[in-house]
Order: structure tokens, then C-alpha cells, then sequence
């Protein structure tokens, strides 16, 4: 599924065995998509030798402080591939 | 004084270059000529020529902010092997660069990451409590401006396009560019 600027979207939970990138600090949390950026090798793949790698979008993705740590003012920012993404 | 070689993770990293050179993936000559071709390119002054550029040509501003390839590439870069993103402070919006993951930066623009920057402190405080942060390096904002954190956890690298400072109007080119440092393209500066 592909979003479009603007769009809500929650990080899927999980925590896979091996590599993946996405950071645990954002996993279940929602943002909104700020920015589409291209369409790269899923990390989680090259890393397991899945030949060939799924190739996605990847999207960055805003995040409210308050809603990551319970309190600040900023916002943070974080690219993340499609699979790891489900709607709002 | 010890050097870089005598560091753990240099064997490791040796270790590495062995397994990939017995694997036929790669070789010595070959490690050599990439990282000679990098470092004796990458250095800041190749991103602060850019944020120089953007301050004084609104043209290349819009460029640099919408492709950032494409405005490196007018600088002779056009071979990055990332897609850069460059993110401008306002007078509402400070950005600041991290990679929590690991230490991704543009090194080609930027030169080789300070070691701070590499740090598990950096990286776990940053997206915590940048405003803390950047107090620590000197850079203290006011309440009324957004501070927006970046995590570089993609094929994405970020730079910073800093608020050009007051009373600069007169200064040529080479002149803002010295202005500008490697802090300040990262975000832990102002310029």
C-alpha cells in the first residue's frame, strides 16, 4: 500500500530476529508522512541474503515528541520502508 | 598517544576487509582507492560552499531544497551515492541531523563525522531531548522556535541549510562560505 503526503500512519509493531531499521523507538507509534523519498532494497532482506531483496518506497515519516517520550516540543523525523508501515 | 589501528574495532573492521577479500567480494588495492578517493574529497567546505551558494541565489535554494542530487551535481558532485535531503532553518524551525541507528551522515559534503557524532550519547539523547543537546554544544534557542529532529535511518542523507547571519550582505562568495561550519551543517551550530 502506498500513502500519500499527509497521510497517518502507524508503525507496525514487532521485533524481528535480525536486521531491520526500524528503530524500537517509533514501533506502534503514528506520524504523518512529510515526505516520499525512492524506491531502495528493504534492508531486511539484503541483510538475510533474500535474493532478489523486495525492492519499496520509503517514506519519512514526522513524529510528535510528546507522543514518543510523553513530553517535549520537537519532532522527529524517521525514513522508513513501506513494509514496516500499516495505515492509520 | 594511541592511534586509530591499536582501537578494537579496527581489528574487527579488519577482520571484515579479510572475510570479503578471501570471499573475492573485494581487495585490498581496492578498499584503498575508494577511501583515498573519498577523503581526500570529503571535506565540509564542500557543503558549505552549497549553503553559501543557497544564501545568495534564490534559484540554487530552491534547488538544493527540492533536489538536493541535483544542486550538489552543479558543485561537482555528482556522484553521491546517497540521495541528499537538505533541510533550511527559519526563523521558526531549527533542524538538527542524527542517525540512531548507526553514525549515516553525507560524508562526501561534510567530510569525515566527528566523533560525537558517532556517540551513543548523541545519538539516544538527540531524538530525547535536542534542545538539551544543543545547549551542550553552545546553541541555545529560543522556546518559540520549533526544534525538528531528523533520523537518518534510510539511503537518505541529510544536511542542514543554516539561517544566513545578519550583516553578511556585503561578502562574496568564498567569504559566507568560511562562515559556515561543519556543526552548522549538521545542525549543532547556528551556521
Amino acid at each position: 500500500m502506498s500513502y500519500d503526503a499527509g497521510a497517518r500512519v502507524r508503525v507496525r509493531t514487532g521485533d524481528p530476529d535480525k536486521h531491520t531499521r526500524v528503530p524500537r523507538y517509533v514501533r506502534g507509534q503514528t506520524g504523518e508522512v512529510v515526505a516520499i523519498l525512492g524506491r531502495w532494497p528493504l534492508p531486511d532482506d539484503s541483510a538475510r541474503g533474500i535474493t532478489p531483496p523486495r525492492i519499496e518506497t520509503c517514506y519519512a515519516i514526522r513524529f510528535s515528541a510528546a507522543d514518543l517520550w510523553g513530553s517535549g516540543d520537537h519532532t522527529v523525523t524517521v525514513d522508513l520502508w513501506e513494509s514496516y508501515l500499516d495505515g492509520p | 598517544m594511541t592511534g586509530h589501528d591499536d582501537l578494537p574495532a579496527a581489528a574487527r573492521a579488519r577482520q571484515l576487509e579479510e572475510r570479503l577479500i578471501a570471499a573475492g567480494l573485494t581487495s585490498d588495492d581496492e578498499i584503498d582507492a575508494f577511501l583515498t578517493g573519498l577523503y581526500t574529497r570529503a571535506a565540509p567546505v564542500n557543503g558549505a560552499r552549497m549553503a553559501a551558494r543557497a544564501w545568495s541565489d534564490p534559484r540554487y535554494r530552491d534547488l538544493l531544497l527540492s533536489d538536493g542530487n541535483a544542486a550538489a551535481a552543479e558543485q561537482g558532485f555528482d556522484d553521491l551515492s546517497y540521495q541528499l535531503r537538505v533541510v533550511a532553518n527559519t526563523e521558526n524551525v531549527h533542524n538538527v541531523i542524527v542517525c540512531t541507528l548507526c553514525s549515516c551522515y553525507p560524508v562526501s559534503l561534510l567530510g569525515p563525522s566527528p566523533g560525537w557524532y558517532k556517540s551513543f550519547a548523541y545519538r539516544s539523547r538527540t531524538v530525547r531531548e535536542p534542545r538539551a543537546v544543543l545547549g551542550e554544544f553552545g546553541v541555545t534557542l529560543p522556546d518559540t522556535v520549533q526544534i525538528s529532529v531528523w533520523d537518518s535511518t534510510s539511503e537518505a542523507r541529510y544536511m542542514v541549510l543554516p539561517l544566513r547571519p545578519a550583516g553578511t550582505g556585503g561578502l562574496a562568495a568564498e567569504e559566507l562560505a568560511a562562515l559556515v561550519t561543519r556543526n552548522g551543517l549538521i545542525g549543532t551550530a547556528l551556521v
